[in-house]
């Protein structure tokens, strides 16, 4: 099959719409370069009629929202999920990993959380601290300015609390607290666990006029017609090309290889059009790759040359390796003091939760380094698939039967509406060389590109943090007067651990540091091998911390699309 | 620009340059209008859409079958004066739907009704369907009620047949607009938060703390842009 090749030279290719490449757009195509955005799914716009599920009825959808088409349920934004067909995915050793993947513009900010956190000055040095892990080349104080560009550009709810590892920023003020997170904070603090308001990027107050301001329908995973929750292709791309900026976007195509010359320096990059499933070229000075670290890391490696014999990248031989996940562990607890709620108000609120708890521990102190911050969910949701599901369950706190028929069901599903509180701690895995992902050599998915290959294994460092998470949301439980529902999962069920990858926050497969011989980037996010290719996903990330990614991803992807100007300026590139 | 056709030529793999778009932003005119046009799409691919028209086209329960689960959805939740039924929010459709789009239930759904009829037919000489609501009520009595604390996997089959219509009428019903209206939900719309409101507060015997309040959004200045002293101190 003959390769087609596109005649025009780019400046810069992104690989991938989302935090990381939707940052390096903006960021790229406002300093006047010609950009061009490949990314693997469909054009998306939640402000397209055809493509909205904000702000549905649950009876709109057949399965009322059950989630066996999308994995987060019908209307939920993520096209994709944990397995899309034909295109596989394989495990060495009997170990398990997870991969969530996202094929549309904007990629997975269209549904995420939208927890924004940044890391502390100890997040980039920990290892100073505990001897566990790589510090970061850099420090707190180099992406202190890129954490308040973000703040002020795109936008976060949040205060300043002086804590610290979890810095203050330029924040819009908060919502209020709703019914259930009130419990939460008498219940957490009574186990001397501090609660502060979360931080999430929705626009409670007005940042610019393009953007609207949040009308608190609490959907924010089904991502937000008038743009006042982040997304990549709401809040960068489309600003970007509104800004008048050169952005071509080659959507449905999905990324190859790098392609690279005798030099063995990056040309531009080969993909496949999904549409005619033919192969196509495009050419640019630089490439930016932000397909996520495990697709970045994939295509690293299915980049081999004459030069590159090993893959782009990786003389290192560290492309795919020290891919962590955050860890994830939740608990649901049954709050009788939250029964026989009135219905007489609209509390859906923003999505997600509007208090947290940071790591509040002393890990000199625990038998697991490294913490995690508690998440906190409840109230008077939208019911959807599975709502009503063991409707009096409860009865069985009261001594009063459980099941039947008739009115007293209506009765039941009133009385108990609300009255559950979820409690989840997400934290810091420790990054490790055996857990990585590397190309399968005998598969390939439906365009003929090998697949990874994951190896991953949590340590006792995971399950012990698993435990205290499970130990301590059943005290909060029970200091809100809660029944912890299900039994504590102990030590055969790895503490209710989540299987690597559940928790979508997967990094640390193209890590930055100094040494070429053990990292993969330099820390603008450079490869050492190849000074015109850069990765600005969360694959450059030398550790996690109890924080979630996508902050970080965006203004790290800010420092190096800034450095990429400044050596095109220059000429080194 | 007729959108489907500057979606499909993006679909396409072709440039979609410049503003691809939009034919309108946020808070325009036509805004409503494209919110009304989305009830008939809930965002769907071209993929789930077609999906949804399969599992649609198909039909999984017989006449009978079907017959017997509306009796069943209407005996869990019946009407009255006070009350709609979960036959007139269609439960037993959505059932069928269900059955299709989770295969796994398929068993255990006609499976229980095959095992009713057995039932009645054993001890009453007739169809469950056909049997007076007394009998229909001590027939149901006996496998309505299950105790938590065993492992579903050990209870009786008949009980986790009544269990599972039992759930899915539950969803069905009270995801419905019949049944959202009886629940009482008051979301899903367009509002300003502005915190739980005092009686209910009282209710559940918790309050604010001043501090906590202080922190929060002034909803009279949520449309004023926001400006931040070198501090991070919002200023507007």
């Amino acid at each position: 099959m003959q390769i087609i090749e596109n005649t025009k030279v780019y400046d810069v290719i992104i690989v991938g719409s989302g935090a990381g490449g939707g940052m390096a757009t903006k960021v790229l195509a406002d300093a006047g370069l010609k950009v061009a955005v490949v990314e693997a799914g469909p054009f998306f716009d939640p402000a397209d009629p055809t493509q909205q599920t904000q702000l549905k009825w649950p009876w709109e959808s057949p399965r009322r929202g059950a989630p066996t088409v999308r994995p987060f349920g019908d209307f939920d934004a993520a096209y994709g999920g944990w397995e899309i067909e034909g295109e596989p995915y394989t495990h060495k050793d009997g170990t398990k990993f997870d991969w969530f993947r996202s094929h549309m513009l904007g990629g997975r900010t269209n549904h995420w959380g939208r927890i924004s956190l940044r890391f502390g000055p100890l997040d980039f040095k920990h290892k100073d601290v505990d001897g566990y892990g790589e510090n970061w080349p850099i420090g707190y104080e180099d992406v202190k300015p890129y954490y308040d560009k973000v703040d002020k550009l795109i936008g976060v709810f949040g205060t300043n609390e002086r804590l610290p590892n979890d810095p203050d920023g330029f924040f819009l003020p908060p919502p209020k607290p709703r019914l259930h997170e009130l419990f939460y904070i008498k219940g957490a603090r009574k186990s001397n666990i501090p609660v502060y308001p979360s931080r999430m990027s929705m626009l409670t107050k007005r940042i610019n006029n393009e953007r609207g301001v949040c009308f608190y329908c609490g959907q924010c995973s089904r991502a937000c017609q008038v743009y006042a929750d982040f997304s990549a292709g709401t809040c960068l791309i489309f600003p970007a090309q509104k800004n008048g900026g050169q952005v071509d976007l080659f959507v449905n195509c999905v990324v190859r290889e790098v392609t690279t010359d005798g030099e063995g320096r990056a040309t531009g990059v080969s993909y496949i059009n999904k549409e005619d499933r033919k192969e196509y070229k495009l050419k640019s000075r630089v490439v930016v790759l932000s397909a996520s670290a495990c697709s970045t890391a994939r295509i690293l490696l299915n980049s081999k040359s004459a030069q590159h014999p090993n893959g782009l990248g990786n003389n290192s031989d560290h492309v795919g390796k020290y891919l962590h996940d955050s860890t994830g562990g939740d608990r649901v607890g049954f709050i009788p003091d939250l029964m026989n709620r009135k219905v007489s108000y609209n509390e859906d609120g923003v999505g997600g939760m509007h208090v947290y708890s940071p790591w509040w521990g002393d890990n000199s102190k625990l038998d697991f380094p490294r913490g995690y911050h508690i998440e906190v969910w409840g109230g008077m949701g939208m019911p959807s698939y599975g709502f009503g599901f063991n409707v009096n369950e409860f009865n069985q706190f009261f001594g009063t039967k459980v099941g039947g028929y008739g009115d007293v069901l209506r009765s039941d599903v009133k009385k108990y509406y609300g009255a559950l509180i979820g409690v989840s701690g997400r934290g810091e895995s420790i990054a490790l060389k055996e857990n990585y992902c590397e190309i399968d050599p005998s598969t390939v998915d439906q365009w003929g590109i090998p697949v990874l290959r994951f190896h991953y294994k949590w340590s006792d460092m995971e399950r012990n943090q698993a435990k205290h998470m499970q130990e301590t949301f059943a005290e909060i439980i029970h200091n809100m007067g809660g029944t912890p529902l299900g039994t504590m999962p102990g030590k055969d069920e790895d503490y209710g651990l989540k299987a690597p990858g559940r928790i979508i926050h997967e990094v640390g497969t193209t890590r930055m540091g100094n040494d070429p011989r053990t990292s993969v980037t330099n820390k603008f996010q450079q490869l050492h091998d190849v000074d015109n290719v850069f990765v600005v996903d969360a694959g450059p990330f030398v550790s996690q911390a109890d924080k979630n990614c996508t902050w970080t991803i965006l203004a790290l992807s800010w420092r190096a699309s800034d450095y990429i100007v400044d050596q095109l300026k220059k000429q080194n590139l | 620009m007729d959108r489907r056709k500057s979606i499909k030529s993006l679909v396409l793999g072709s440039v979609a340059g410049g503003l691809a778009l939009h034919g309108c932003k946020p808070g325009d005119e036509g805004m409503d209008q494209m919110v009304q046009q989305a009830e008939v799409f809930y965002g769907r691919t071209p993929e789930e859409k077609e999906l949804n028209a399969e599992l649609r086209e198909e039909q999984f329960f017989n006449v009978h079958e079907m017959a017997t689960l509306a009796f069943l959805c209407d005996l869990i939740l019946p009407a009255s004066d006070q009350y709609r039924s979960a036959t007139e929010a269609e439960v037993p459709n959505f059932i069928e739907f269900m059955a299709k789009d989770i295969p796994e239930m398929q068993v255990g759904l006609r499976g229980g009704l095959m095992w009713l009829d057995h039932q009645c037919n054993s001890r009453f000489g007739a169809e469950f369907i056909s049997l007076e609501q007394e009998r229909q009520h001590e027939v149901l009595d006996e496998i309505a009620y299950y105790d938590p604390k065993i492992p579903e996997e050990e209870r009786p089959a008949a009980v986790n047949f009544f269990s599972l219509v039992r759930n899915l009428t539950l969803t069905g019903f009270y995801t419905s607009k019949l049944g959202i209206e009886e629940l009482g939900y008051k979301g899903n719309m367009p509002n300003v938060w502005d915190g739980v409101p005092d009686e209910v507060l009282e209710q559940h015997g918790v309050a604010y703390e001043e501090e906590w309040l202080a922190k929060c959004i002034d909803q009279s200045k949520r449309n004023v842009i926001a400006e931040w002293d070198e501090d991070g101190n919002l200023i507007t």
